[in-house]
Parts: C-alpha cells; structure tokens; sequence
C-alpha cells in the first residue's frame, strides 16, 4: 500500500481503527520519551553497563506486538525495552530493571537486555544473538503439544541471520509446522558491520528456503507492519506453520552507549529520521482528522508524565538484598 | 529380581518416564528407531508421538528443550555422542543453567540431556571424549554421572522428575559390560547424594562412570595384598556431596582421584581442592589425582588408547604407592 493511500482513509483502507491508531501513536511516542529518559539517565551514571537503545525502531514493536493475543509468547533480543513496553509492561519496572533495582521486572538480576514478565508471557531478551531462536520453537512445540491456540512471536536482528541457530531454527520451526513468526528488525547493521558486508544473501529469501511464507515490509510505518503481522499471526494460528517478516527499520542511536558510531554518517542517520513512524502515523491521524494538534499535545503530557513518574519509581525502588544472592540458583523440587 | 545391563537400565527408565508423565517426550538423532546405542529401542511403539527425530542441530536439540521445559513439557533429549554436545555449550551456560536464577525461580526447567561419554571403545578423538568438567562449572546445572544400572535407572527417574536442567552422562563402554540383579521397584539414589561403595581403611579413592568399576577392581585385587580401600562412587558432580567425600578423607587420611578425562583442569581438581581445604589435618599423604595424560585427545590405536585410559593396574600402582607413603 503507498503512504497517500494510507492517508485518505486510513480507517477503511488499512483495517486500523482510529482508536487503535492512537494506541499505536501513544505506544511509539512512550517508547521514544522511555528510551530518550535512558539515554540520559545512562549518562547521569543511573544506570550502568550496556544499553542499546530502540529509538527509531518503533513501528516494529508497536505494529507486530498489538496483533498478539494474551494467550501469545514472545521471545526477543537484547534491545528489548520497545517490546516490553509494547507488550504492556509496566514502565516503572521497566525503568527499574535498567536501573538494577529490587522492583525491576527481573528483580535487577537482568537489567537492560534481559527483560522478564511471564504473566505477561513475555519470556526474555536475550543478549546471545540468535541463541533464543530455538527456546521460541521449542515453547511453540510446546503450545503445539499441550494443544493450546497459541502463537509465538521471535524477535530478532539481522545480525542473527548469519549465525547457525538462525539456519537450525528456522528448518526445525518448518519441519514440525510449528506456530511461530519470526520477526526480522533489519536495521541494516550488526553493531558497526553493514549488513552487505556480513550477509552474502537476502534474508527473506532465506526464509523462503526454508518453504515459508516470507515479505519484506517497511518496518517505519506502523500500519504496514500491523497488518503484516495479522496475516502472520493468521497464518501461524491456523496450523499453517512458521511465517517470517523481515522489517527494514533504522536505529538513531548508536549500537549501544559505548559506540563511536564511525561506521555510518550524520547524512544518512538524518535521511532515515525523515521517514520516522511517529511522525508518519501522526501526520495520517492529522491528515484524515483522526488526531489534532490539542490532542496530540495531550499524548506529549501524558507520555511525559509516564516516563517521569517511571524514572521516580525506579529512583525510589531498593537495591535488591544481598541476602538474596543465593536464591534460586536451583528449583527445589515440588514447586 | 532381573538381571539388567547398564543400557537396559536406562531404557527401563525412559519407558518408565514416559509411562509416568504424559508431559514427558524424547528427542534426538535417530531416537525414533532407537538410536546408534538402541537406548530407546521399542519405546516409540509403546509411546506413539512421544518421539521426535531431530535434524543433526545439537545446538537446537537442547535450545527446543529448553524452550519446551520452560513452557512445562518434560524434554529429554539424547545427544547421541557426548562429543557432538559442544555446539549446545551456549544453550547450557548462556541459558539453561541460569533459567531459575535469572527469572528468580518464577520458572524452571525440568529437562534431561543425555549423553554418551568415555573411551575405551577405540572411538578415536570424536567419539572418546570426557565433557563432565566443562558442564562442572556451571552452577545451576545438575550433572549425574552413574556407575551401576540400578543407579542408572533411578537416577535417569530422579533427574526427568527434578525442575532443574540435568546433563546425564552414560559411560558408552559399560553399555553393556555392566549388570546388575535390579529388583521390581525403582531404587532410591537420590541426585546430589554419593555412595561408599566400599570400605577400607587405607585410602579412598573417588571415581565415577567406568572408572569406578576399575576401582573397585583395583581395590579387590589391593585386598589380597592387605591394602584395604574405600572407594566412593560419586554418582553426582554437581551439586557435589561435598559431605561424603570429606567424611571418607578425614577417615582414611590418603585419597585417590581417578578419572579418565586429562590431568589438567580436569574434575578431579575439584575434589582435590575440597580436600586440601577442609580436610588438609587429617592427611597422611599428598592428594593424588590419577588421570589421562594432558594430550589433545584420546588416540585411536589400540596400545595408545590403553595408554591414554587409566585402568585397574595403574589404579592399582597409584594406590600401593600411596599406601606406602
């Protein structure tokens, strides 16, 4: 579909109701204030360590993830502040975990890259490029077995293409049909490689190796990714096995706070921000009058007052007790 | 009471496991007709969709595991020579043996991987290897290592039963070397627990898998000569009796280590340092540790190999000039 389509009517054409389209717009616009807070309380010594920031990226998480049901999984890489937050995570948790904090999602055992909430059934970032590839089809084997109608959702970078558990993952999920859709951020670059210079094919085509239903789609604007994914989930969901969408967003930031970024120039960083998916939804919602200016500005508020009050939170949360260093390195049995 | 080899024992528990639970299932190279060592042969007729051939994809084997355990199935996976396992070393030490940590016990994993391991069937250096000292290291994880069949078959149940991720080693050479007379009921080992097998008053020797039955050879043939050994048979490397292997260092003041894995690094070191830590007044003599030689891999001709693999003589010799000292 092109972009003036999308404009028209957004409503009738793309199967997105305006309601739906100011979730999309809230969501976006909180993980960018969230990731934008991070930034700066990484640089204020908050919060430590590595921390590989989403902004850009957006669409994809927002447009894949509100396609999932409850009853839905998701697995996903070590940039994984945008999917937590679109799966409904909550922000102060979130916050909390980046700042290692008792009440973080992972009870600061995690932090940054490694995410958690399984009432959420949100099961991990994962910082191992493409090593949660095969949880994801073994918890889809697992829905499979226990005959639950459920679909999991694997999220990953184009960096994980050239790794062999990609290969394995992607021939297994086909082999036993198993429900899973496996989604591609192809940000164009595994940390300071291009892309063209680490891969020596086309990722969907890959997948189509591996005789499943694989598209390409603009991962900057959240209505195709949106529908993209229900033809995904649909398919999945419907015992047609794995489907792979490959989305070609762009990250703003450096591949993480310690990154000289001397691989790529300020031109090409501000060409990409020219097609960025905030600005893009927002203007279809102006254009079609689903969206005003007033309106618009209350978004800024609350996401302003969300981030804030999240930072407050993880501020306030303890330090996890060092008493608690020991516990759970094992199971006991009978729990 | 029935008569059963080491490999029948385990057998025996993967039916009894698949009987048991109907969360549990099996996957690997070849397990559907059985597999290279014919440890699932008959089960899939018994167990129809309880098995699952899997691609040569080590890696997934135990990743699919991991995946399937956290979301309460009850994996056990075969990998069908412990030197394939190393491509799965990240799905063991990046995932499996920190899930309960990591998500603070809101999740665990009740999965079994298990292996065939050892020499001294002129496998060559891809088909020989000892793997337990990587996996040893890893905290989280539960490794089990048996000796005896009844120990196999109860220990093979206690480990598809626990919540945590244990790595399963089968000695391939004792497959079917080892019997043992095993009675109606499931015997009663329990993971994380040793066994004195033996009592003696001279030295202790510590060993597990087809060494411990070298040892135990040894020590008869030490008898005769008026040498009289405990031997324990580890069963579990981690978590470790810690307990057991002190209570019978204290006791006899000389101990032996023997494992057929190289000198350096090897398990035995770990043993060797709880004893100099926590038992060094009751010693009458230095720590011995008795083991393969540090080279690359175990050879495959046949004078090498023996040379490469301690056995019941060299444990022997060891353990005269420890008793002497």
């Amino acid at each position: 579909m092109s972009a003036s389509a999308t404009r028209q009517r957004p409503a009738a054409a793309n199967g997105v109701t305006p309601e739906q389209m100011e979730t999309f717009l809230h969501q976006m616009m909180l993980i960018r204030r969230f990731e934008e807070k991070a930034g700066e309380m990484y640089t204020k010594g908050k919060i430590h360590g590595f921390l590989h920031l989403y902004t850009g990226q957006e669409a994809c998480a927002v447009g894949s993830i509100n396609v999932l049901e409850e009853r839905d999984h998701i697995f996903t890489h070590y940039r994984d502040h945008g999917h937590a937050l679109a799966r409904g995570l909550d922000p102060n948790r979130v916050m909390a975990e980046l700042y290692g904090k008792a009440d973080g999602v992972s009870g600061g055992r995690g932090g940054s890259m490694h995410l958690y909430d399984v009432s959420k059934n949100f099961h991990g970032g994962y910082a191992i490029v493409a090593g949660h590839l095969p949880l994801a089809v073994g918890m889809a084997l697992a829905t499979e077995m226990r005959r639950e109608d459920a679909v999991t959702m694997c999220i990953f970078g184009d960096g994980s293409v050239a790794e062999g558990e990609f290969h394995e993952s992607l021939n297994l999920a086909a082999l036993w049909k198993t429900p899973v859709v496996f989604f591609c951020e192809n940000n164009l670059y595994g940390m300071g490689v291009p892309l063209k210079e680490s891969l020596s094919a086309n990722i969907a085509t890959l997948a189509k190796a591996y005789k499943m239903p694989a598209a390409t789609i603009n991962g900057m604007d959240v209505i195709e990714v949106y529908r993209e994914m229900k033809k995904a989930v649909a398919h999945a969901r419907k015992g047609g096995g794995p489907y792979f969408i490959e989305a070609m967003t762009y990250r703003y930031r450096a591949h993480s706070m310690s990154d000289p970024e001397l691989y790529r120039s300020k031109s090409e960083i501000a060409e990409y921000r020219k097609r960025d998916a905030i600005e893009r939804l927002k203007k279809a919602m102006l254009d079609s009058g689903a969206l005003d200016e007033t309106r618009y500005r209350e978004l800024e508020a609350q996401v302003e007052r969300e981030v804030d009050e999240a930072v407050e939170f993880a501020e306030r949360s303890p330090q996890p007790a060092l008493s608690t260093l020991y516990d759970k390195v094992y199971v006991e049995a009978g729990q | 009471m029935a008569v059963m080899t080491v490999l029948e024992a385990v057998r025996t528990a993967l039916g009894e496991a698949l009987d048991a639970d109907a969360r549990t299932f099996i996957l690997g190279e070849d397990v559907e007709t059985g597999g290279v060592f014919r440890a699932t042969e008959g089960l899939k007729a018994r167990f129809p969709g309880r098995l699952i051939d899997t691609p040569l994809a080590e890696s997934s084997i135990v990743g699919v595991s991991i995946g399937a355990a956290h979301y309460g199935m009850r994996p056990i996976a075969e990998i069908q020579f412990a030197d394939f396992i190393h491509s799965a070393f990240d799905q063991f030490v990046s995932e499996a043996s920190r899930w309960s940590y990591r998500t603070r016990g809101e999740s665990s994993l009740p999965m079994v991987v298990r292996t065939p391991w050892g020499g001294g069937v002129h496998g060559g250096q891809h088909h020989s290897q000892s793997i337990e000292a990587y996996y040893t290291h890893l905290p989280g994880l539960k490794v089990v290592a048996p000796s005896f069949p009844a120990d196999y078959r109860s220990l093979l149940r206690a480990s598809v039963d626990d919540p945590n991720p244990v790595l399963f080693l089968e000695h391939k050479r004792t497959y079917r070397l080892i019997r043992q007379e095993i009675d109606g009921a499931a015997a009663e080992t329990v993971i994380g627990r040793s066994r004195v097998t033996r009592r003696g008053g001279d030295l202790t020797i510590y060993a597990y898998g087809l060494m411990l039955h070298e040892s135990l050879a040894a020590a008869e043939s030490l008898s005769a000569e008026g040498i009289e050994c405990t031997v324990v048979d580890l069963l579990t490397l981690l978590p470790l009796d810690v307990e057991t292997i002190l209570e019978t260092a204290r006791n006899t003041g000389k101990v032996l280590i023997v494992h057929e894995d190289t000198l350096t690094g090897g398990f035995g070191g770990e043993i060797a340092a709880l004893i100099a830590e926590h038992a060094f007044e009751y010693l009458d003599a230095p720590v011995r540790r008795l083991a393969a030689p540090d080279i690359p891999a175990m050879p495959y001709a046949h004078a090498m190999e023996a040379f490469f693999m301690p056995d019941r003589d060299k444990i022997a010799t060891a353990a005269r000039e420890l008793a002497a000292y």
